[in-house]
């Protein structure tokens, strides 16, 4: 049975929180590129080579693109035949995130209790899911998740005669609300079935997918760039300005569910989606 | 090309602007947040006066990272505003001028910025390493406790901003979206 230490998950977390808040991924960055071609407001494209400029210097200088360094999230995937010694994984991870929101200069923003709001002072607990594969491999798949896109999230149990229709109509209305509080552009996750919290689970799975990846289902993939041309069509725009760039993205993910549920899962991320995945050896 | 203001603004610059307007900010501005404004509104109403003078002034909705040694501030970009909505009318009635941050206000909130001639600026949410070039000093004025939400006096220069919402009843959000929507 292969041996995974503590420390090292410790070290490589660390690095990820550092890392996914001060360099954006290349396929946002690229994201950014190509809308700065097609935006058709004036104000849009000011804004889009704002936010091209800010990851260049949040890159060259080592500092976070955003003030907001997220709520650290992460999807563990622990395959079934690998041991982790010296100390629980959830520990290791959250040793990880404490150091690295500490040695990064990046902000606290968790608190103890959402209603006494008292903050912990180091950006932990972490949110960890953990999905046990076969396997001896240990994958860390991490978000700093902002809290303004966050917060225009939202879930609702459609019921099936809705059908795909009234997904879609659900998708643009919650997109629409949120406006520019999310940080447009967006990358919208869709989660459509499971049930109650597995939905919300599978929205926020699907962000983890990078930009311009297709669902490998040709269904979803249409659904995924049919509802990318209709979020456009909104004129929501860069920061809710207007324009035709609201979304870089929409992903979707689909599970089984219920005879009689039709459960639909919307988690909003701002244009700085920060992910980074790593395997610990 | 965008417009030069330095703060504090005058009566003739706050009716010359126009929601949509880009803008580039000089001179003093301060931080508050949710806990300072639950703070100063609910202290208020127990006889403790604002820690800050606010006639005139302008106030940026910001919680940044920590500042780097020797670095002025950390990042530093705009947090949602509307979660301010509940204390801002009381703010405006006692002299705030300005605010920026990001994001829908209240309706109550543009009735307040008619009313009492002011004006709602937008920073590019997310464009925080990019912003905090143009804050050149921050200094911790009061609530410490708070941390990252206490309240700074910042010098800014060259502040990037764009107009929301002016006194003339003015949406860049409801103008831009109309304009733009297929």
């Amino acid at each position: 049975m292969k041996e995974i230490h503590y420390q090292d998950i410790v070290e490589e977390v660390k690095e990820m929180c550092k890392k996914s808040n001060t360099n954006l991924g290349e396929d946002v960055y690229s994201a950014f590129r190509k809308a700065l071609k097609t935006e058709r407001s004036e104000t849009g494209k000011e804004i889009l080579a704002q936010l091209i400029e800010n990851a260049d210097i949040a890159k060259a200088e080592q500092v976070p693109m955003c003030q907001d360094t997220g709520t650290a999230v992460f999807i563990v995937e622990v395959g079934q035949s690998c041991h982790i010694v010296g100390g629980s994984l959830v520990d290791a991870i959250n040793e990880g995130v404490a150091k690295g929101y500490g040695e990064g200069y990046l902000r606290n923003s968790i608190i103890y209790h959402p209603l006494n709001r008292k903050n912990t002072g180091n950006n932990t607990p972490a949110v960890v899911h953990i999905e046990l594969v076969e396997g001896e491999h240990l994958t860390i798949h991490m978000t700093a998740k902002g809290g303004g896109a966050e917060n225009m999230s939202d879930l609702k149990m459609l019921k099936p005669s809705d059908g795909m229709e009234g997904v879609k109509k659900y998708i643009l209305s919650i997109v629409k609300e949120a406006g520019p509080n999310a940080c447009p552009p967006l990358v919208v996750g869709v989660g459509i079935g499971g049930n109650f919290e597995r939905c919300a689970y599978l929205a926020k799975k699907s962000l983890f997918r990078p930009l311009g990846i297709r669902h490998t289902d040709p269904e979803i993939a249409e659904l995924e760039e049919e509802l990318i041309i209709e979020i456009n069509r909104l004129g929501i725009g860069p920061q809710g300005m207007g324009g035709s760039t609201t979304a870089l993205d929409v992903k979707i993910e689909v599970e089984s569910c219920h005879i009689s549920a039709l459960p639909v899962a919307i988690n909003l991320n701002c244009h700085a989606s920060r992910h980074q995945t790593i395997t610990v050896n | 090309m965008p417009k030069e203001i330095r703060l504090p603004l005058n009566d003739d610059e706050l009716i010359s602007l126009k929601a949509g307007d880009r803008i580039l900010l000089s001179g003093i501005v301060y931080t508050a947040r949710d806990a300072a404004h639950k703070r100063m509104v609910e202290q208020e109403k127990e006889g403790i006066p604002f820690p800050i003078d606010l006639a005139g002034q302008v106030l940026y909705y910001v919680g940044p990272t920590p500042a780097k040694p020797g670095e002025a501030i950390g990042s530093a970009g705009p947090t949602t505003s509307g979660r301010m909505d509940l204390y801002t009318p009381r703010l405006l009635e006692k002299g705030l001028k300005g605010m920026i941050g990001k994001g829908y206000r209240s309706e109550e909130v543009k009735r307040s910025i008619v009313t009492h001639k002011a004006v709602y600026f937008g920073a590019v949410g997310g464009a925080a390493a990019l912003i905090s070039r143009s804050i050149k000093s921050a200094e911790v004025v009061a609530y410490e406790d708070l941390g990252t939400e206490a309240i700074r006096k910042l010098t800014i220069e060259k502040f990037p901003v764009f107009v929301i919402n002016d006194i003339h009843g003015g949406d860049i959000y409801q103008e831009g979206v109309a304009k733009y929507k297929l």
